[in-house]
């Protein structure tokens, strides 16, 4: 491992959540969540199913609106914040299924993220040809993350693996400050998740990263921070090491894999 | 459109046929022989039947660009087509306005119409959007009832057609004639270039996949209301053609039946491609203009119709030669 932990207090802090509870009908979700992701880490979150992960990212995303608490991104309070607009401001995520546009192309799928910062979003009159000089920014993503070879290929055609890579490509064709991946390795085989692991390690070099992740040997070996959530709480915040030897997760958790 | 609905089979495969090597020539004949028909046609065809064809073709395409492009169903499209025939209408005969103008008149006011409906209704999804868009249009119904210069059941009567620019008289049947095919394929080169633009794009991405799109940062109802109003323009330039046509603007045009007979021609004719509304459209009118003067119903001869459609060929009759074998050998994409 080159990236060495940083210690806690050193790197920025650029994405918050300040007691974030979420109730649906009377069932509370999330409950008392504080996280502090920092810049040019890698943050895991982890827990077994059902322990409001997912939950915990729509929150952070503003896909839910939060019952209690406050977040915030790069010192702005977004709690209020509609979904779009804190991706604008830099936040970005992706979803636990995957998330392409089936019927568009590689080329297509990247070129739609860099159409809104480059301006060509709106152009009802423009010919398609347009979007042409957004190519050399989309090829050169397709590149840095393999997938040179299926740039003409419809998204629906890849093989699952390289769906989520081309989610990570559009992800990043936004530049955004913030990368929340859910699930980014689920359904992987050994290749892919070692590949994938390497791109969120580059990708982390110069921006936060949040990832639900259920591979605790990804996690051990890429994650700066881990947080454990349990029926909507965190029980254990710390690097892997600590908090694998807390007795609450590995009760709660780890159970014979710690 | 004989090889239609000849291999249903073709369609389920993956394995796209290769294209023919001159496919993209075949395309271009195929659109100039349509083009060269339509501007023959009214040596055989009546033309006052052809330019009703045209009007009701352009006000399915229109719609089509609601539901085939971005995945909205409106059922309140009348309320943009038969108000624009009144507001058309209004401006040629009480105003005095030159037909460009009147039309134009019409269109903005649909646009007007569509901006306000669509700014409410897109507060919800799916089944509750349709809903309200009907609830809207029907109380522009009755809006078109009561008010004075709609004159209620008799509508807006003898709606001189007058001079184009204020040069080129169109009471001459001919003239209109290649006037409304003019407007017909400059709306239909509209949504052409609307759909294939950087603002289609981002539709698409809407329809295909509405979560991803605001994770990347897109106020899709921003984008979903740019294409309502599109089509509500679009669905005004039709009506307020029809007007100038028939010289007659009146209530059956806001009808519900009204809205709900566009959204039948474009799923017969097959939602998202360009030509699909249009043989929808021509399909419907053909059957109505041919079934009017016999005793039997016609609207259980179109409800047949559709429901053999619906059951047998699902894309549309267009949307399935697109899918067919022969229509991939020719390049036609059935999910575009």
């Amino acid at each position: 491992m080159t990236n060495t932990v940083s210690p806690s207090g050193e790197a920025r802090i650029v994405l918050s959540a300040r007691d974030l509870g979420k109730d649906f009908a009377g069932f509370t979700a999330v409950n008392n969540v504080n996280l502090d992701v920092r810049h040019a880490q890698i943050h895991a979150l982890i827990g077994p199913n059902g322990a409001g992960k997912t939950t915990v990212f729509n929150l952070l995303t503003k896909f839910h609106q939060p019952t209690r608490g406050k977040i915030t991104l790069l010192g702005n309070d977004i709690t209020q914040m509609k979904p779009d607009r804190v991706a604008r401001m830099g936040l970005v995520r992706s979803f636990q299924i995957s998330a392409v546009f089936p019927h568009l192309t590689v080329l297509e799928n990247v070129r739609v993220a860099l159409q809104r910062p480059n301006n060509l979003a709106t152009q009802f009159w423009l010919p398609l040809k347009a979007l042409d000089r957004l190519n050399g920014r989309a090829e050169a993503l397709i590149d840095d993350l393999g997938l040179t070879r299926y740039r003409d290929s419809r998204a629906a055609d890849l093989s699952y693996g390289r769906k989520r890579v081309l989610e990570i490509a559009t992800t990043l064709a936004l530049e955004p400050e913030v990368l929340l991946l859910d699930e980014p390795m689920a359904g992987m085989g050994h290749e892919d998740v070692h590949m994938v692991a390497g791109i969120i390690r580059d990708v982390a070099q110069s921006r936060a990263v949040l990832m639900v992740e259920h591979n605790l040997s990804v996690v051990a070996d890429i994650c700066h921070q881990v947080t454990v959530l349990q029926r909507g709480e965190i029980i254990a915040q710390g690097d892997y090491a600590t908090v694998s030897q807390d007795a609450r997760v590995r009760t709660a958790y780890m159970g014979t894999e710690g | 459109m004989a090889h239609a609905h000849s291999n249903p089979e073709a369609t389920a495969g993956t394995d796209a046929p290769a294209p023919h090597p001159q496919a993209a020539r075949i395309r271009i004949a195929i659109v100039l022989a349509l083009l060269m028909l339509a501007l023959i046609a009214p040596l055989g065809v009546y033309p006052i039947f052809l330019m009703k064809l045209l009007c009701f073709a352009l006000f399915a395409a229109a719609f089509n660009l609601l539901l085939g492009y971005t995945g909205l169903l409106s059922f309140g499209h009348a309320a943009f087509f038969g108000g624009s025939a009144y507001f058309t209408a209004h401006a040629a005969k009480v105003w005095g306005f030159t037909p460009e103008l009147a039309i134009l008149t019409g269109v903005i006011g649909a646009a007007g119409l569509g901006l306000v409906i669509g700014l409410i209704a897109l507060r919800r999804q799916g089944i509750y959007f349709t809903m309200i868009t009907l609830a809207l249009a029907q109380m522009f119904y009755f809006f078109c009832l009561q008010a004075g210069f709609t004159h209620g059941e008799d509508g807006i009567q003898s709606v001189p057609r007058g001079h184009l620019f204020g040069l080129i008289d169109l009471s001459h049947t001919l003239t209109m004639y290649y006037f409304v095919l003019a407007v017909f394929l400059i709306g239909i080169l509209v949504i052409w270039r609307f759909v294939n633009s950087p603002f289609g794009m981002i539709l698409k991405s809407i329809r295909e996949n509405e979560n991803r799109a605001i994770s990347l940062g897109y106020s899709v109802t921003r984008y979903k209301l740019g294409a309502f109003v599109m089509s509500a323009a679009l669905a005004g330039l039709a009506g307020g053609m029809k007007a100038l046509v028939f010289q007659f603007a009146t209530l059956t045009d806001v009808t519900w039946q009204m809205s709900g007979e566009v959204v039948l021609m474009t799923l017969l004719g097959g939602i998202g491609t360009l030509l699909g509304p249009v043989f929808g459209a021509g399909l419907i009118v053909t059957l109505q203009n041919y079934l009017a003067t016999s005793n039997f119903p016609v609207t259980i001869i179109t409800g047949l119709v559709f429901m053999v459609c619906v059951l047998l060929f699902r894309r549309g009759l267009v949307g399935e030669f697109y899918a067919s074998r022969l229509g991939r050998r020719l390049g036609f994409n059935p999910e575009n």
